[in-house]
């Protein structure tokens, strides 16, 4: 049977923030846009963003965008690209009005403006007092976002495929991406969606780790997808741990908690982040924080029977901050924890929660590659935006409230860049039957009877040997074990077969392609993590605990064909205003 | 623990059925977890799940007779054998997967997005704190469709009647003081079918996960119409 095929202007994988914004800002533009995503739209992983967005609206206190960039840079531990970051904090401010004018319900102060929450790494006045910055609808931000982006998305007409899975970008010779093979969920058919561009929006990949935030679809697909096309992958290493999932579960508590005075304590009633963060406390960074918890637990000062947790106290705020400030929170606090924080404290841990890698790209979303010609060049008709991304606005350690912040405006850059793209390139490229072909042989991959390894039980072994060897702390010897783990189960996946081979929403099938990905995903954190030999961010070294700028102020680049690493300089020279040149970083 | 799992593959099976399984349930366990255990014994079980904390609004199922999330339905509370059947009144695709289109359909017939026909301003659209709460018990929703497949006026008129999950929608934009179409939104609602098949059974507002009461909306609509038509 003659493959199904269907045309389009712009192809977005990812149904998420990023792909819904930028779908948005084409099918405005009358673009013939295309979504597809793996589940229906609104339950893309950007429905779980609890606390909120940053933008200096200065809504509550004193505000600019220039503080909110050094807070930014100073953040991401100085790893940062400073063009992208200044572009972000900048475009923040429209980028939010743009989202309430689009029917997005934030949280209210008495003058009818926008609410505003303290978040963590925030400051007024370049490193001063604490700013209040994160934009919020109440605890339920990035659910609020999700569904208002959909919803204008239906006003304007975007085609969704919904429950349709991406197999494998196609290419032709040139490196030109053609668009991609996706399989239909529900029938197990193969289609081609060929596009003049096409927009990477897939989301993080949390499920490599085995205690997580993320949600069961998070799993690296687009970020793989690149990978096998020929595009590296940006400072994987880097990979946020936020300090308070709920303990056992890896759900999260959001940083919301602490931004309205909640606060951390240790077995014995220490409040003890003052001792780690003596200015901002439990408003630090969330790498600092999470270390300090980690800290604490390993000098025997943990909470429990077992002394593996410290407690997150909300319940001298009063019952009415909880439930009006709180409420999403107080819910999964009491379903997942069992306790109520509006009268005790909740027990946390850090959990798996945000890649700060991914796809590289400029800050107009075009997927950037080392050259021939320079460090680096656009591939043609090859866009990602969102946590797949690195631009790099968050360098080596994401701000609370910066991912809904980045996901949007550079979603939004994405959109309307790709305008002018389909400008200058009004035609399809021809097809690459070769690419065709190489894609439908991978669609066919899981198709091969007999007996071997099940889906789940290899899926389970690479989740403990990421989470055991490339975890919060890192050294030489646990990484450089972890690696040959991961090449052996690289291998192993060949012998995976599924009992179940029918066609109709074969879930099994699904995990098996997701497996792949993560497997090629975090291959890429864990090298890029043992040949980093410092300490920044959220890469935490014992063995090497300094930062190293004279040596390692520079981007990673994973490149699976061969494992191998390259290195790109990180942009210091912001648009228009001065560098911020690194220094040391204290809360 | 006991589970009954409604099974149907349409590549083998001629019939649905029942199909019994054994889960080691351990204290804390949700719904999901048991169905996961499941999917481990038989990977060809097939159902929807993702956030895994009640936000994403994937993984809703009829257990022991009532519409859930699995997600955040503790084991605890629920009697043995656990009868796990897809939602009711879906056509099924595969296990507990049910085809959702009428729903999303319906949902999509209500104008689901904020109408504004004054210029914007340079900053966002005041809106007063006790403006904006109007909206809470309504934006929250997770569009898992617990409710409308649980309505009984749905289940015989999917095609005509909205169903709970889109009115409770199409009176959150009516009830949002920026929102500038109220006249246009209640002028569609007008009919025999649309709005007024509501019988307040109020299945709905007991199924909601996320504790809202779509039956509240609804009457809210309709004071409203009738406010407009004196």
């Amino acid at each position: 049977m003659a493959l199904a095929k269907r045309h389009f202007d712009a192809l977005i994988i990812g149904a998420g923030g990023a792909g819904l914004n930028a779908a948005l800002q084409l099918a405005n533009a009358d673009a013939r846009v295309a979504v597809v995503s793996k589940v229906f739209p609104t339950r893309s992983h950007t429905v779980a963003a609890q606390g909120g967005v940053n933008a200096a609206l200065a809504n509550v206190v004193p505000d600019s965008w220039h503080w909110h960039m050094f807070d930014t840079v100073k953040g991401s531990d100085y790893l940062g690209d400073q063009d992208a970051i200044e572009f972000m904090c900048r475009e923040a401010i429209p980028t939010v009005y743009e989202l309430e004018h689009n029917g997005v319900p934030f949280s209210r102060l008495d003058n009818g403006r926008i609410y505003q929450r303290a978040f963590g790494g925030q400051s007024q006045n370049f490193g001063g007092e604490q700013a209040s910055r994160t934009c919020a609808a109440a605890d339920r931000t990035g659910h609020a976002i999700l569904h208002t982006l959909y919803q204008q998305n239906l006003r304007a007409r975007t085609h969704f495929f919904d429950e349709y899975f991406a197999i494998e970008l196609i290419s032709d010779d040139e490196g030109a991406v053609l668009g991609a093979l996706v399989m239909e969920i529900e029938t197990g058919e193969p289609l081609l969606i060929e596009a003049k561009v096409t927009l990477l929006a897939t989301g993080g990949c949390g499920q490599v780790f085995r205690t997580n935030s993320n949600a069961h679809i998070n799993t690296g697909d687009g970020m793989a997808m690149a990978l096998r096309a020929g595009v590296p992958l940006q400072d994987m290493e880097f990979f946020q741990f936020h300090p308070t999932g709920i303990h056992g579960k890896g759900m999260l508590i959001s940083e919301a908690v602490r931004g309205e005075g909640g606060y951390l304590v240790n077995k014995d009633g220490e409040r003890f982040m003052p001792r780690y963060a003596p200015h901002a406390k439990d408003l630090a960074s969330r790498d600092v924080v999470s270390r300090a918890i980690v800290t604490e637990v390993k000098a025997g000062r943990g909470c429990g029977p077992r002394g593996d947790h410290v407690l997150l106290k909300a319940d001298h705020l009063g019952e009415e901050v909880v439930a009006k400030r709180l409420p999403g929170i107080r819910e999964s606090a009491i379903i997942f924890a069992g306790t109520d924080p509006a009268r005790e404290p909740i027990p946390v841990y850090p959990t798996a929660h945000y890649v700060m890698g991914g796809i590289p790209t400029d800050r107009f979303g075009r997927v950037v590659i080392p050259a021939r010609h320079g460090p680096e060049e656009a591939v043609p008709g090859l866009y990602a935006a969102g946590e797949c991304a690195c631009v790099s606005v968050h360098g080596a350690n994401r701000l609370g409230g910066n991912s809904l912040l980045d996901i949007l405006v550079f979603g939004r850059a994405a959109g309307l860049d790709i305008i002018g793209y389909l400008d200058a390139n009004p035609n399809h490229r021809p097809l690459n039957s070769a690419s065709v072909d190489a894609a439908m042989a991978r669609f066919q991959r899981f198709e091969q009877p007999g007996e071997g390894i099940p889906v789940a039980e290899l899926r389970e072994e690479f989740q403990k040997v990421m989470e055991d060897h490339a975890g919060v702390y890192r050294t030489e010897a646990v990484m450089a074990e972890g690696v040959e783990k991961l090449k052996a189960i690289r291998e192993r996946l060949d012998a995976v077969r599924l009992t179940d081979r029918s066609r109709v929403f074969n879930t099994a099938r699904i995990e098996a392609f997701e497996l792949a990905n993560m497997i090629d995903v975090g291959m890429g954190i864990a090298l890029s993590a043992s040949q980093r030999k410092e300490s920044r961010g959220a890469h935490s070294r014992p063995d090497y605990p300094e930062r190293d700028d004279k040596n390692w102020l520079k981007h990673s680049l994973y490149f699976r064909d061969g494992d191998q690493l390259d290195y790109k300089p990180v942009r210091t020279r912001p648009l228009s205003v001065d560098s911020f040149p690194p220094k040391a970083r204290t809360y | 623990m006991k589970f009954r799992v409604f099974r149907y593959n349409p590549d083998e099976d001629e019939q649905p059925y029942l199909q019994d399984f054994e889960v080691a349930a351990e204290r804390g366990m949700m719904l999901r977890d048991a169905l996961l255990q499941i999917k481990t014994q038989d990977e060809g079980f097939s159902f929807r799940h993702s956030c895994g904390e009640g936000v994403c609004g994937s993984d809703g199922v009829n257990v022991n007779g009532e519409n859930k999330l699995a997600c955040i339905t503790p084991l605890a509370e629920l009697k043995e054998p656990v009868v796990v059947r897809p939602f009711p009144g879906r056509p099924v695709i595969r296990d507990l997967v049910v085809d959702m289109s009428q729903f999303f359909q319906q949902y999509r017939a209500v104008q689901p997005w904020l109408i504004r026909k004054d210029p914007l301003p340079e900053h966002e659209i005041l809106q007063s704190p006790e403006e904006r709460e109007r909206l809470d018990g309504l934006y929250e929703c997770i569009l898992c469709g617990c409710c409308s497949t649980s309505c009984p006026s749905f289940w015989w008129n999917p095609d005509r009647f909205h169903g709970p999950q889109a009115l409770l929608t199409a009176w959150r934009f009516l009830a949002d003081s920026r929102d500038q179409a109220a006249d246009e939104r209640l002028d569609e609602l007008e009919g025999p079918y649309k709005l007024f098949r509501c019988h307040t059974i109020m299945s709905c507002v007991e199924a909601c996960p996320k504790h809202l009461n779509p039956t509240r909306a609804i009457g809210n609509i309709k004071n409203l119409m009738l406010k407009k038509s004196i």
